[in-house]
C-alpha cells in the first residue's frame, strides 16, 4: 500500500469480547474534572 | 464512518468505529473521501485530472489504490460498521458497582479565584470540613458497592483538601488497614492549590497517592489574576516552589499540573509551555466552566484563536520531544495500542453510576459538578442511593444517548462527553454542549496526529 500506511491500533471489534473490565481509571479521577475524555486513559486488562 | 483531515502536513484517515489510523498521501486522501459517494470510473476520471501534472498518478496507480481501499475495508479497518449501540445500554444497565469517589474533604478554601466553579470551595452551601466519620462511612459504602471490582480510586477533593489534612491521613491509614482484608487496592489521588504543602505534607502524598493534581495556571500574570489570597496578593510565587519540590521528590510518581484558562487568555500555549519551561513534564490546561454572561467566559470569536492555540502546541510538543526536552499534556495523551476497550469507549465517565461525588455531609451526588444542585442530591452514605430516576439518568449516558452525536466521528473518544457541561450549557445532563465538542474535537485531531508524526519519523 504506497499510498497509506496504516498505524497500528488496538482492535476495537475483538475488544467486545475481551473488554469490559470495569478496572481502568475512571476518567475524571485523573486530571481534567471538567470534561470528559475516555480515549486517554490506560487499559488495565491484562487478558486483553 | 471516517473522519479525514489534514493538519501540520500529515493527512489522516480515522476510522471511526473500529479506531484504525491510516496516514494517506494526497491522492489516496481524495479516493478515500469519494469512495463510497462515486463510482471507480468517477473518482478515477477526478483523480486523473487533478493530479495531471503529476507522471506517477496514472490510471494503474489510482486502481490500485481503490484495491488497497477495498482491501482496508474488508479487514474491518476502513468503512467499518457500528454495531456497539446496544452494548453501551446493555453494560451500564447491568453494572451496579460504584468503583471512584470524589471525596470533598474540605468545602472551605484559603484562596478566592473568582472563577471557581465550586464557588471559593462551598459549592454554593456552608464552609464545612468532613469528619473522619463520614469519611470512614464514604469508604464503607465505596467498598460494599464495589462488586469485584479490586482498583477503588479516592479524589481528596475540595475546596482544598489540605485544609483538612489530619482527616485525609486518617481516610489514607483506614484504606489501607480494611484493603486487604476485601481484596481491594485503593489508589489515592489529592487535588490542591499548593498553599498548605510542606516536607512533610509532601513526602507523605508522594508516598501515598498515586497520582497528584497540582493547580497552576500558567505565567505569574495570568495565575495570579485569578488564583488570590483573600488579601488580594496572588499565590504563584509561593506555590511554585512547593510544586517543584514536590515534583522532584516524588520518584517519577504520576502527576499533572494542572490549570484553567479563559477569554483572558486565549492564547494558553504560553501557559503550557511556561509550565513545562518551569521543569513540569505532566500538564493539563482545561477551558474555564462558567456561566455565559461571566466576563472571563469563552466566547465563539475566541473558537477559531483556541483551535490555532491547540495545533501550536501540538506541533510544538513534537519539536520539543524530539530536540529531548518532551513533556506531556493530558488531552493529548492517546495511546492507540493499549488505550481502552469499546466499552470504555462507550459508557461514559461514570458519572452518577460507578463514580459519585460525597460532600462534607455524606451526601452523594453523580460528580463533583453537581455538588449542590438539589435535583441531583442521590441519596448518601448510610443508606446509598435512594434518588434512582436520578440515577437512571445518569445511567441512560453513554455514546449513542444523543441524536446529536450519531453522525459524530469522535463518539467513541469523548463518550458522549461530560454530563455536568451539557447540563450547564442545556438544561440537561442529555443535551450536547456545542462548543465543547469543538475544542474536543480538535484536541483529538492533535493526539492523533502526533501519533502519525511519531510513526512517521
Amino acid at each position: 500500500m504506497s499510498r497509506i500506511k496504516t498505524i497500528e491500533t488496538r482492535d476495537m471489534q475483538k475488544s467486545v469480547k475481551t473488554g469490559g473490565c470495569g478496572e481502568c481509571q475512571t476518567s475524571c479521577q485523573s486530571a481534567c474534572k471538567t470534561s470528559c475524555g475516555v480515549a486517554n486513559q490506560k487499559c488495565e486488562n491484562a487478558d486483553k | 464512518m471516517v473522519h479525514c483531515y489534514k493538519l501540520n502536513g500529515y493527512n489522516i484517515v480515522l476510522d471511526t468505529c473500529s479506531g484504525s489510523v491510516h496516514s494517506v498521501d494526497e491522492v489516496a486522501y481524495d479516493i478515500i473521501s469519494m469512495y463510497k459517494s462515486n463510482t471507480a470510473e468517477e473518482i478515477t476520471e477526478y483523480i486523473l485530472k487533478k493530479y495531471k501534472d503529476q507522471p506517477d498518478v496514472n490510471a494503474d496507480e489510482v486502481k490500485e489504490c481503490l484495491g488497497d481501499i477495498a482491501e482496508l475495508e474488508k479487514q474491518g479497518k476502513l468503512y467499518s460498521e457500528d454495531v456497539y449501540e446496544n452494548l453501551a445500554i446493555d453494560f451500564k444497565n447491568n453494572s451496579n458497582v460504584v468503583k471512584a469517589m470524589c471525596l470533598h474533604v474540605a468545602h472551605t478554601c484559603n484562596l478566592n479565584c473568582s472563577y471557581c466553579f465550586a464557588s471559593q470551595g462551598k459549592y454554593q452551601g456552608d464552609r464545612a470540613l468532613m469528619s473522619f466519620e463520614v469519611g470512614k462511612q464514604a469508604f464503607d459504602f465505596l467498598i460494599a458497592n464495589s462488586g469485584t471490582r479490586k482498583n477503588l480510586e479516592v479524589d481528596f477533593f475540595g475546596g482544598e483538601p489540605l485544609m483538612n489534612w489530619d482527616v485525609v491521613k486518617q481516610l489514607v491509614e483506614y484504606a489501607r488497614q480494611v484493603e486487604k482484608q476485601h481484596n481491594k487496592n485503593f489508589r489515592f489521588t489529592l487535588t490542591t492549590n499548593g498553599v498548605l504543602l510542606d516536607d512533610e505534607i509532601i513526602d507523605y502524598l508522594n508516598k501515598e497517592m498515586c497520582n497528584v493534581v497540582l493547580s497552576l495556571d500558567g505565567r505569574q500574570s495570568v495565575h495570579d489574576h485569578f488564583r488570590k489570597y483573600y488579601n488580594g496578593k496572588g499565590s504563584y510565587e509561593d506555590i511554585v516552589p512547593k510544586f517543584k519540590r514536590l515534583v522532584e521528590k516524588r520518584g517519577g510518581k504520576d502527576y499533572y499540573m494542572r490549570g484553567t484558562f479563559t477569554h483572558n487568555n486565549v492564547d494558553f500555549t504560553e501557559d503550557i509551555l511556561h509550565m513545562a519551561d518551569l521543569g513540569f513534564k505532566e500538564l493539563s490546561m482545561e477551558p474555564v466552566v462558567c456561566a455565559p454572561g461571566d466576563p472571563y467566559a469563552l466566547t465563539e470569536a475566541d473558537l477559531p484563536k483556541l483551535f490555532e492555540q491547540y495545533e501550536k502546541l501540538a506541533v510544538e510538543m513534537i519539536r520539543r520531544k524530539k530536540a529531548g526536552n518532551g513533556f506531556t499534556f493530558y488531552h493529548y495523551m492517546i495511546d492507540l495500542t493499549e488505550g481502552p476497550c469499546i466499552y470504555k469507549r462507550i459508557t461514559g465517565c461514570g458519572s452518577g453510576t460507578e463514580y459519585m461525588a460525597v460532600t462534607p455531609w455524606g451526601e452523594l451526588y453523580p460528580c463533583h459538578q453537581f455538588v449542590g444542585d438539589p435535583k441531583y442530591s442521590l441519596g448518601d452514605v448510610w443508606k446509598g442511593v435512594t434518588n434512582k430516576a436520578a440515577q437512571d439518568e445518569f445511567r441512560s449516558c453513554n455514546a449513542y444517548a444523543r441524536p446529536e452525536c450519531k453522525d459524530c466521528w469522535a463518539k467513541l473518544y469523548c463518550s458522549g462527553g461530560c454530563a455536568a457541561n451539557s447540563y450547564h450549557a442545556t438544561g440537561k445532563i442529555s443535551g450536547v454542549y456545542e462548543y465543547g465538542c469543538e475544542l474536543f474535537k480538535k484536541r483529538m485531531e492533535c493526539a492523533v496526529m502526533i501519533k502519525v508524526a511519531e510513526a512517521e519519523e
